[in-house]
């Protein structure tokens, strides 16, 4: 069992929570002309590391907010959470 | 090579056993090798074995981190099907489905594969209508499906849940019967024991930190056991694609999840085909030894771990005992995980790269057992021609950017949705 600090609720167990993928992904901006490659890589292409790794999730059986984890692919340990529009370290 | 058969086994009993060859060496790697195939997995020893004796190359070299056989071929339930309904993906399965099929005679090694029949049950008649369309799509394809109603449902699984008030009914189901299952290690070892006998060297415990490449050309790869230079070199790394890409500075479709599997304690023989839950993820046959072979979601997060977390697994069973109730009355015996390289539309790549001279084989989800021996004989073809063969054409690398997915599930690009 995963244990995730929800920044507007407290520790609370993963079961409570939806993962919402790779948070360093940045959509390109509406008004700019992108390339096909520039919107491949948005959609598709995931660095996907093994060792650290921002990510979303959404407390959806709580406050119900999008937050940013950081935490570790192989050994599961979470290092920080971020309120959805808090800056990263 | 000794061959195996029931003579050399009653020879060998006459001297307790002792002098059986090894059934593959362990030989220190050589400076230059025509081909490098990274992962000593199920696909990498059959992409070794193909090269050897489809194409005639032999100085071919596997490099395998830990040992072979230790990674998803060793972690898999077993099943091998081939009822999907996009071409690309129906007809590149039932050409493997005829290589399982030869499969023990081609390697001389049982890997007891038991067509015993896959049955998707389906819970509501849009599913049904979906299965139906589904199944036309496969015969259309000359593989054999059968839609079966709930009566014939039935006769085939009694044990399932057919009583009133079920919140998941069981309507009826789409049936593969020439699917099935087989011995996952003795594919593994039956690839490698004919590999290393045509002249491939299966170096094991050692792992790749890095390649050379110079002017767009692989020219080599770097391992733990020193330097190696190769004309060619496949990956072939399920889970752990990403980490050999980030040495090559590429970014690919892919995120790596982790997939559970369990078994029960063995019981008497009880079901006697693979079956799918229709109405969540949950599929389960019944191992030679009797043991429930089961499995379903991933854990539903990046991970590398290759050990899972308890509540995908009590979600999963819960699935399981919604389907066949008499599973609550069992003891667990085994939980294990293992790696998925999870590709954005669900469907693999094998395909050449923008380096000239490295292929790549990956993103094989949750149905890589099966396509072992297909993936094997296309990325071997793929690599000694240098130019995909029609089987894999539809498994580019570039179809996510050129819009030409192969979306099985309809799932987008969430992964570990299910």
């Amino acid at each position: 069992m995963l244990y995730i600090n929800c920044p507007h609720c407290g520790l609370r167990s993963q079961n409570e929570f939806a993962y919402g993928g790779d948070a360093t992904v940045k959509r390109p901006e509406l008004n700019k002309e992108i390339s096909d490659q520039e919107w491949d890589n948005f959609v598709y292409l995931r660095k996907s590391p093994r060792g650290k790794h921002l990510e979303l999730w959404h407390h959806i059986s709580g406050c119900r907010q999008w937050i940013k984890v950081e935490r570790d692919t192989s050994t599961h340990e979470i290092f920080k959470t971020y309120k959805a529009n808090e800056a990263i370290e | 090579m000794q061959k195996y058969s029931v003579f050399s086994l009653i020879k060998n009993a006459f001297s307790d056993h002792q002098n059986w060859e090894v059934a593959w060496k362990d030989p220190t790697p050589k400076k230059e090798y025509d081909v490098i195939i990274i992962g000593g997995g199920g696909h990498g020893l059959a992409t070794a074995y193909y090269l050897a004796k489809e194409h005639n190359i032999t100085n071919v070299a596997i490099i395998e981190k830990g040992w072979i056989g230790g990674g998803n071929v060793g972690r898999n339930t077993t099943i091998i099907r081939s009822n999907y309904m996009h071409d690309e993906n129906g007809l590149f399965s039932e050409f493997g489905m005829d290589l399982w099929r030869k499969m023990s005679q081609d390697l001389n090694y049982n890997v007891m594969f038991s067509p015993r029949g896959i049955i998707n049950l389906a819970h509501s008649d849009a599913q049904m209508n979906a299965y139906s369309r589904r199944g036309n799509s496969m015969r259309l394809n000359g593989i054999d499906a059968v839609l079966l109603n709930r009566d014939e449902v039935q006769k085939l699984i009694p044990m399932a849940d057919f009583s009133d008030n079920v919140r998941f009914p069981i309507f009826g189901g789409l049936m593969q019967p020439s699917a099935g299952t087989a011995r996952h290690d003795a594919v593994a070892w039956g690839y490698a024991r004919q590999a290393d006998s045509m002249g491939v060297d299966i170096i094991q415990n050692c792992e790749v930190t890095g390649f050379d490449v110079s002017n767009g050309k692989i020219l080599g790869v770097r391992t733990s056991k020193g330097e190696i230079k190769a004309k060619k070199v496949g990956l072939c790394v399920a889970g752990s694609t990403n980490i050999l890409a980030e040495m090559l500075n590429m970014t690919l479709p892919i995120e790596t999840h982790l997939l559970q599997a369990c078994v029960s304690e063995p019981i008497k023989p009880l079901l006697d085909h693979v079956v799918t839950f229709g109405a969540g993820h949950f599929y389960c046959s019944q191992s030679d030894k009797g043991e429930m072979v089961m499995g379903g979601d991933l854990d539903g997060y990046n991970s590398y771990s290759q050990r899972g977390n308890l509540p995908t697994l009590q979600h999963v069973l819960t699935e399981g005992i919604a389907m066949f109730p008499f599973l609550s009355k069992l003891k667990m015996l085994r939980t294990w995980g293992g790696i998925m390289d999870m590709s954005m539309d669900g469907s693999p790549i094998i395909d050449k790269t923008h380096i000239n001279g490295l292929y790549l084989n990956c993103g094989w989800c949750y149905g890589g057992f099966k396509a072992t021996p297909a993936s094997g004989w296309t990325f071997a073809h793929t690599i000694a021609q240098d130019r995909v063969h029609d089987l894999n054409a539809g498994y580019s690398l570039n179809r996510f950017s050129t819009g030409n997915l192969i979306d099985e599930k309809g799932l987008g690009t969430k992964t570990w949705i299910s």
